[in-house]
């Protein structure tokens, strides 16, 4: 670059004097180059790249390979399009002075392209042009090299592509340039991510102990299935070759190291995702922890309460958007009340019309409230189609942590995993300090004795129900977020908040809790070895095999309860 | 004034069939529709009045497995208390053994042209049957295993379930649990059995061909034949003196068991029995329709099956056979005129049939009233514990 620039300066200094228009355009020519200077200067002065690309015309392979090379390792921006030119069959040795030129076909005749300035120095028929040859050798190389040169591309995004490639490729040739990269390179992060691909590739070129040794240091501290694979590469062909034994102790050592990490990641992985899936098990089967759990209800539309949460998401933030659309991201805020507020009114429609007839009756309430749930899907599959709902996230739900390669929380999970949490408490906080708390216990404990102290014992029924119905609602709008908002969202739900109930025990708000986690988590554990289904299916079977054991879940009822 | 026990033991078959009036009423039917419908299809020409069109014959062949299908419900449900809401499961693993033997009847007719492997596993790049598989291309092989295979799944799930003690809506929601792992372990097409898709493009059975009137005719004579000797099987198991323990745990299972009987016992072999039954049915139904994939062990259609038993009349045996045809005809109507309508009513029926007809269609018929539950329990008290006749001889 400097030379060039001083050629034109001294050219503008010669002229300048004489000619306003050449001024201007020469002006015009240094703004051009000032603005598509690339980054970085490069080495080459026009005579050696006129050289160098003559080489490409050699007859044979090999030269052609070094002359690509050589191109490449300089990293020259002028280098990137003839290369590219010659991968795609576009670079020609003119026949009249034979030049090598790229060429660009228009309509019938073909533009020669100057390899240096890069501009248009002659046009003529096809017959005038005579193409260089490439095999797959060639190509390779070309690849490779355009890869290299993206190294010095001024995007930064290009740049880390090119990075990951290079670390990918681990081709040892490629070593001097990335060294020049990781000299110009001024992005932190990228420069970490350069640095651990020189290790990488100084870790299979290096040819002293204190270059394996220094690589093995940097690369220890990287924690990624990549790294594991170099380093367990590393190893078997150090044992092979017979390095020496400190060379191949602290690769042995390096990769136990990146191994117990890698580990550690993959399991609090698990956890999280299990914890995330527990919290969902949770939200579904809390609503019904209250109905069947406290009131002894099988309520088999206990999905449908979900799915009518959903919807009256779906339908607020219609209503949002149509109505204030700058406050659409709060109306989940809103959708919250109102779910609870929906489905609870259809829960106590639902308890005073068909289920207060059927007290003491379990199976029969299962058979009507299975019909409830027909019902209900039916109506809201007339009311809003048989296809899904798009039900939007707000932004403070999109988007994710990323704690390392092997662990990313999403928002909306994380988000998730606390409304559970809070709803969990609420509802603690209401069975055991309020009034109606204490009534509904009362109820549940001994009806005759609280409907003689003066509870309302039908009243608090329906307000109970309804209760656990709301709550379904408002896990509706949690569970839009995840999933599809369709009219069978609630049947995906129903069976494993049985389960989840039944796991942790009825009449025990804990035991759900506890239930919820640990199938959630159980089942991410299970979810890699066995692939989701065959997960799904052991998990059914083992909490068959539990009710065996323990009929009336973890944390049974003990005494008179249990019969009654 | 002669002990119950040898009056018990000479009281014939026929003597408990003969004071069963809906029983008489049922196999009646069930024998006139056996030799008129077949009759009507084959023999009288087409345009006559009296013509029974193949797909009406096919129709009532599959209400027919549907009507087997709530038999074994009611046996349990009806006079053990045991609601399963997985029987649909014993319903499709019948389904499935039948689907086998039909699908290596194909042979080297099928897409594919191997005689030896299903289309479907050569589209798997399977190189050879699994061992699972072996023996299916025998009939006989294939009714066992329809029988055998249900009834060891209901002999070690309700030997598990039983013992344990896991009663009530406990045991309907692991039966749920049971058909819904079914159902996701047949989606997987590593299982072998067609995934998503089943078992379906059925040739021939025993050699003629499935599409022929005459097959289809003699599928339904099986189906009515099966139908009435399931029944004559489970009312003689009502009417033994077993039946009156069954009845008696349904009533009171806790004082059953305190009397000294292993309660256990009885319901495993009711229970089993009624898989049996389910896959029979299974057995009969997929050669009639023609498919059976994973969706028969959607736990929604097995709790379906239960709707059948309650409209009918729980507990009458001839009451689900009844329901059975009721609800199904009911659903091929409006799904055919009205599909939205569907539901609505499926609903509906479920809601007023548990508030306002407990004891279902049969028992609004006065004639045919269910037998006093409460009186089941006394009765074998009574004769049990005291060694006396009962004077009424209600049974």
């Amino acid at each position: 670059m400097r030379t060039v620039m001083t050629a034109v300066l001294c050219r503008f200094r010669v002229r300048a004097n004489n000619s306003v228009p050449v001024l201007f355009a020469l002006a015009a020519i240094f703004a051009v180059m000032v603005l598509a200077s690339p980054r970085s200067a490069h080495a080459f002065s026009d005579e050696e790249l006129r050289n160098v690309t003559e080489q490409l015309n050699h007859k044979s392979s090999t030269k052609k390979v070094e002359a690509i090379e050589a191109m490449a390792a300089d990293g020259d921006p002028r280098v990137a399009p003839i290369l590219n030119a010659m991968l795609e069959g576009n670079l020609f040795v003119r026949a009249s002075d034979e030049h090598v030129v790229i060429g660009e076909k228009k309509g019938k005749v073909w533009n020669h392209i100057d390899v240096v300035s890069g501009e248009v120095v002659g046009e003529s028929g096809s017959k005038e042009l005579d193409k260089i040859k490439i095999n797959n050798r060639l190509r390779g190389a070309l690849r490779d090299a355009l890869a290299a040169l993206n190294l010095f591309s001024q995007d930064i995004g290009i740049r880390t592509a090119a990075v990951e490639q290079v670390m990918d490729a681990r081709d040892p040739s490629m070593l001097p340039l990335l060294i020049r990269a990781i000299e110009r390179e001024e992005d932190a992060t990228l420069l970490a991510r350069m640095e651990l691909a020189r290790a990488t590739m100084a870790l299979a070129a290096g040819e002293t102990t204190e270059e394996r040794l220094t690589a093995i240091e940097v690369l220890a501290s990287e924690t990624t299935p990549q790294i594991r694979a170099v380093l367990s590469q590393f190893v078997a062909s150090a044992e092979a070759e017979g390095y020496q034994p400190e060379v191949v102790a602290a690769a042995k050592d390096a990769l136990a190291e990146v191994e117990g990490r890698l580990s550690m990641w993959q399991t609090l992985g698990d956890v999280y995702r299990g914890i995330s899936l527990g919290s969902v098990l949770l939200l579904a089967a809390v609503g019904l922890a209250i109905t069947f759990g406290v009131m002894g209800v099988i309520n088999m539309a206990h999905g449908e309460m979900i799915m009518i949460g959903a919807y009256t998401t779906f339908v607020v933030q219609q209503i949002f958007s149509s109505v204030i659309p700058s406050g659409s991201p709060w109306s989940l805020v809103i959708a919250v009340p109102a779910a609870f507020v929906v489905a609870g009114l259809v829960g106590i429609v639902i308890e005073r019309c068909v289920i207060r007839f059927l007290y003491g009756r379990p199976l029969e309430t299962l058979l009507a409230t299975w019909g409830v749930s027909l019902v209900l899907q039916q109506a809201i599959r007339s009311l809003f189609g048989a296809t899904n709902q798009q039900v939007t996230a707000p932004d403070f739900m999109s988007g994710a942590l990323e704690l390392s390669s092997g662990l990313v929380l999403t928002y909306n999970r994380l988000w998730i995993i606390l409304f559970s949490l809070i709803v969990v408490g609420g509802i603690a906080i209401v069975l055991r300090y309020t009034a109606f708390g204490l009534q509904m216990r009362a109820v549940t404990q001994n009806r005759r004795m609280a409907g003689s102290v003066g509870i309302r014992t039908g009243y608090v029924d329906a307000l109970t129900f309804g209760l656990g119905s709301g709550i379904a609602g408002i896990a509706g709008v949690a569970l839009s977020q995840i999933s599809n908002v369709s009219p069978n969202l609630g049947q995906a739900y129903i069976i494993d908040s049985f389960m989840v109930v039944v796991f942790g025990g009825v009449g025990n708000l804990w035991g759900t809790v506890l239930g919820a986690f640990s199938l959630g988590i159980v089942n991410k554990f299970l979810e890699p070895v066995a692939g989701a289904v065959l997960a799904k299916i052991f998990v059914l079977i083992a909490l068959i095999l539990f009710i065996q054991k323990r009929p009336k879940g973890l944390f049974a009822l003990k005494g008179r309860a249990v019969e009654a | 004034m002669t002990d119950y026990r040898t009056k018990y033991q000479m009281t014939p078959v026929i003597g408990w069939l003969l004071r069963d009036r809906g029983g008489m009423i049922l196999l009646a039917i069930l024998i006139a529709a056996s030799i008129l419908i077949p009759v009507g299809n084959l023999l009288v020409p087409e345009g006559s009045a009296f013509h029974v069109p193949t797909w009406m014959m096919s129709l009532l062949g599959k209400y027919l497995c549907y009507a087997l299908l709530a038999l074994s419900v009611d046996l349990i449900w009806g006079f053990c208390g045991i609601l399963s809401l997985g029987h649909g499961a014993f319903f499709a693993l019948g389904g499935y053994a039948m689907g086998m033997y039909l699908m290596r009847q194909i042979g080297d007719r099928g897409v594919y042209g191997n005689p030896e492997l299903p289309d479907f596993m050569v589209f798997l790049n399977w190189t050879e049957l699994p061992w699972y598989w072996y023996g299916f291309d025998m009939f006989w092989f294939a009714i066992v295993m329809a029988m055998f295979v249900p009834g060891l799944l209901a002999l070690v799930f309700g030997f598990l379930a039983f013992r344990s003690r896991v009663t009530g809506v406990y045991l309907s929601i692991i039966t749920q649990a049971m058909t819904y792992a079914l159902l996701l372990a047949f989606f997987r097409n590593d299982m072998g059995f067609g995934g998503n898709n089943g078992l379906t493009d059925f040739k021939d059975l025993l050699g003629f061909s499935l599409q022929a009137d005459g097959t289809r005719a003699a599928l339904f004579i099986a189906s009515c034949v099966m139908l009435g000797i399931c029944y004559v099987v489970a009312r003689c198991i009502t009417n033994s003196r077993l039946g009156k323990v069954l009845i008696a745990i349904r009533d009171a299972e806790a004082r059953v068991r305190f009397t000294g009987y292993r309660v256990e016992y009885y319901k495993l072999f009711v229970f089993t029995v009624s898989a049996v039954m389910a896959g029979i049915a299974g057995s009969l139904y997929v050669p009639q329709v023609g498919i059976i994939n994973p969706g028969e062990f959607a736990p929604a259609l097995s709790i379906e099956i239960v709707i059948w038993v309650a409209v009918g009349g729980r507990g009458t045996l001839y009451g689900a056979v009844l329901g059975a045809f009721i609800v199904n005809y009911a659903k091929t109507f409006f799904t055919g005129v009205m599909p939205d309508f569907w539901l609505f009513f499926l609903g509906g029926l479920f809601i007023a049939v548990t508030l306002f007809l407990p004891k279902g269609v049969i028992g609004a018929v006065p004639a045919f009233g269910a037998p006093d539950r409460q009186s089941a329990f006394s009765t074998l008290r009574k004769r049990f514990l005291n060694g006396r006749a009962n004077e009424g001889g209600k049974a």
